[in-house]
């Protein structure tokens, strides 16, 4: 040890000077190894500064208190189930003692077969059930890359008509339900999944026709309804479909309120589809169409062989934003009176016991709207980044 | 006889064929098709409007604006302008629901920046914990649809309690039922003056700047810009309020009885609205900031500090130019969402221009031009807001080669 050392390291001992350097020129760096580990991770990712400790410890105590409140609410306080009264009427009085400290879960218990499939006939319900089950295979299917062919189509096909049958019944035995009496999850699926199926080719035209330079009048048209359609609100094309589509109508073809808002949500969605299709178009190489034109292909051929299939691709994850995007504004819907999710839930709560316990009701609302979306969103980010990585090479 | 050769760049061209009445020519397809195109959608035209025009006639309703001119009766809550259902039009009150809509969709679009920039900057903060609320809570916010959230925060204000037990969270500022009652100030002649000097004073800044930017061109030292720019953007105005005898009277909400008397009342309707918006906007803003900071490489502010540029001068000349050029046209389509979204005013019973004019539609039954009525101002606004976006997208476009 050098006698002459004066400079220190942080923890005190002073530092040796090595053979030919003299002490003061050397300083001594942290040792790799004490660099990891859940407080050295700590220190520099929580407590760098003073600032940024104190900005951790005021935030770390409020989310702590937050939680703490939100745990107690939900969980603790909360009322499961209450009993049933001597005439066979739920008594919520355990809910009423609770309330602003407890979450009513008994609410849903009661109520979760009309906030999942709203007024469809309760011995019949399993229909719609199943329906969900097939929507959520569909998209599974839909997701997985090997199937990501023509046979795809036929699919959907395939259980969008399974789909038809079992909510409409009136074949192979079942008994008929009216459109007037279907209502929540099945509805929300219904109108944002036939919505997207059917503004997807009309959507496909629309794009090749905004990119067409030959046919300015076809051009021209498809750019109006466009930006038309994206410029208003979704609300003023629905309540459009529901008091002006009457009128649109020869005498005595009324179509029931669920289809006009299909009809609505498909023009819609057709626009804002366009325009990712469009996107697509776009970022597909322009030599590749030049080459399909050097072959002598037609128009349709090399559209429908060469361009179609690379475009179409590279827009699936912009695709599946889209759709999220109108899965959750089928919840408008409500406003022109249809039995969505959403709208289902409100009605369930009008009942008079369970009135005041509407913040139980969004928050499991939030919680099935929100499971869709993040799984969605998750897998279009996946695949994102999976294009990003494929370019990069 | 010595040919005439052709010029080479003629013969080159492609001949000028004389349009043949054939299939095989393109040209003719084409206008055969556009033909059939324009004609189709023209017929499905005219077949929706010779039905609509045979049910209007069956339903006795008759078409034109005329409606607007008659008096409206609708009660209104909150008026920017003067207004009486007694007396006032179906026209003026659509204005005022338009008025409606755009304090919503202005005050939304300002909170939300702000919001938001601050939610996508934490969200690249080194602090881990801030990184991860930012984080979830973009997440969560985007993944539930916006009505929903608007109808829970509505919830929630009605939820409050009576004026009488009424949260007082800040002095001045109360939490009721009955909506949001907060301070003012008395707007007086001498704020419209100071206000109007402000105006005067960034006009003077700016020009002040462009000639110091002029003459650091010419020679190569900026003048320095920053002590006459705070004297004509802070001084002058606070010299006219001043000289105008420095009115400040702030009007404080008291409870009185059973309400409140003073003050201004943002009513739970505007407020749940506008807060619901901000909050669900903020979240797309922050992705957007976020991904505008990190599409400008780190080597552009090593590079810049290395030529001896100021971190301030960086931001400002080197990062900022290219992270708005990524920034700025999602940035509008958010503004434009959020305007649009306004219109689920109707949900929660604030009286925007979609309320209104649904309202207007109910009583007179005058469908078509209610729809109309409704959709035109959003078209207008997003068509101009799309022009001024091209233009400045044509503007900021990198210059290559």
């Amino acid at each position: 040890m050098s006698g002459t050392a004066q400079v220190t390291d942080a923890a005190g001992e002073p530092v040796p000077s090595l053979a030919g350097i003299p002490a003061a020129s050397i300083t001594r760096e942290r040792p790799a190894a004490l660099a990891i580990g859940p407080v050295a991770w700590a220190r520099v990712n929580l407590f760098s500064g003073w600032l940024s400790t104190a900005v951790t410890l005021a935030l770390g105590y409020i989310i702590i208190r937050f939680a703490v409140g939100f745990v107690d609410w939900a969980f603790v306080n909360a009322v499961w189930s209450v009993p049933a009264g001597p005439t066979g009427q739920l008594d919520p009085a355990a809910c009423r003692a609770a309330k602003g400290v407890g979450a009513c879960w008994a609410m849903v218990g009661d109520k979760w077969r009309f906030i999942l499939f709203g007024r469809y006939p309760y011995d019949e319900q399993w229909r719609p059930g199943i329906v969900i089950a097939l929507f959520l295979g569909l998209y599974a299917i839909s997701a997985n890359k090997a199937f990501w062919r023509k046979e795809l189509a036929y699919i959907w096909i395939a259980v969008l008509t399974v789909i038809g049958v079992l909510m409409w019944g009136g074949v192979a035995g079942l008994t008929y339900v009216p459109q007037d009496s279907w209502g929540g999850l099945p509805i929300t699926l219904i109108l944002s999944t036939f919505g997207l199926a059917f503004a997807f080719p009309l959507a496909i035209l629309v794009a090749l026709g905004r990119r067409s330079t030959k046919l300015p009048a076809v051009k021209a048209l498809c750019v109006l309804y466009v930006e038309v359609i994206r410029g208003v609100p979704l609300i003023t094309v629905l309540f459009m479909a529901s008091v002006m589509f009457p009128l649109f109508m020869p005498d005595g073809f009324n179509p029931d309120k669920l289809l006009r808002a299909q009809v609505a949500v498909i023009l819609f969605a057709g626009a804002y589809l366009a325009e990712v299709v469009r996107g697509g178009l776009q970022a597909l190489p322009k030599g590749q169409a030049e080459a399909a034109d050097a072959l002598g292909l037609s128009y349709w051929k090399k559209t429908g062989f060469i361009v179609l299939p690379q475009a179409l691709r590279l827009v699936i994850p912009p695709l599946v934003n889209t759709f999220i995007g109108f899965f959750k504004d089928t919840s408008l819907v409500l406003i022109i009176g249809i039995f969505d999710l959403l709208t289902s839930g409100k009605v369930a709560i009008t009942e008079p016991i369970w009135q005041a316990y509407s913040t139980e009701l969004y928050v499991v609302l939030a919680l099935i709207y929100f499971c869709f979306c993040f799984v969605m969103a998750r897998y279009s980010r996946g695949l994102e980044q999976e294009y990003s990585r494929a370019a990069r090479r | 006889m010595s040919g005439a050769t052709l010029d080479p760049r003629v013969s080159r061209a492609a001949p000028k064929k004389p349009i043949r009445l054939s299939w095989s020519d393109p040209r003719v397809r084409n206008v055969v098709w556009q033909v059939v195109v324009l004609g189709s959608v023209a017929l499905i035209i005219w077949y929706l409007a010779s039905n609509t025009s045979r049910n209007l006639t069956a339903r006795r309703i008759a078409t034109g604006f005329d409606f607007l001119g008659r008096t409206a009766g609708i009660p209104i809550g909150e008026a920017l302008l003067p207004y009486d259902p007694a007396f006032n039009t179906y026209g003026w009150a659509l204005l005022i629901g338009l008025l409606n809509t755009l304090k919503v969709a202005i005050v939304g679009v300002i909170l939300a920046t702000l919001l938001g920039t601050l939610i996508g900057i934490a969200r690249l903060s080194k602090n881990w914990l801030i990184a991860k609320i930012s984080a979830v809570y973009v997440e969560v916010v985007r993944d539930i649809p916006v009505l929903l959230q608007l109808l829970f925060w509505y919830t929630v204000l009605q939820g409050l309690p009576q004026p009488r037990q009424s949260f007082h969270p800040v002095p001045g500022v109360f939490l009721s039922n009955r909506g949001v009652k907060i301070p003012v100030v008395e707007w007086e002649a001498a704020f419209t003056w100071a206000s109007l000097a402000l105006i005067a004073g960034i006009v003077g800044t700016v020009m002040l700047s462009r000639r110091a930017a002029a003459t650091q061109a010419a020679t190569g030292v900026r003048p320095v810009v920053w002590p006459p720019a705070l004297g004509l953007i802070v001084g002058l105005p606070v010299v006219v309020w001043a000289v105008l005898g420095a009115p400040f009277v702030v009007e404080w909400p008291e409870l009185t009885g059973f309400n409140f008397q003073g003050g201004a009342t943002l009513s739970p309707e505007y407020f749940a609205l506008t807060f619901g918006l901000v909050l669900y906007t903020s979240a797309y803003i922050a992705e957007i900031v976020r991904s505008g900071i990190l599409a400008v490489p780190s080597g552009q502010w090593e590079a810049a500090g290395a030529i001896g540029l100021r971190p301030g001068t960086v931001l400002r000349k080197i990062v900022l130019p290219q992270a708005m050029r990524v920034i700025i046209p999602p940035m509008t389509s958010q503004y434009l969402n959020l305007t649009k979204n306004s219109s689920l005013a109707v949900a929660i019973g604030y009286q925007d221009l979609v309320s209104l004019a649904n309202t207007t539609l109910n009583q007179t039954g005058q469908a078509i031009e209610g729809i109309a009525v409704t959709m035109l101002p959003y078209l207008l606004i997003s068509l101009g807001i799309s022009a001024l976006m091209n233009w400045y997208n044509a503007r900021i476009a990198l210059v290559e080669r």
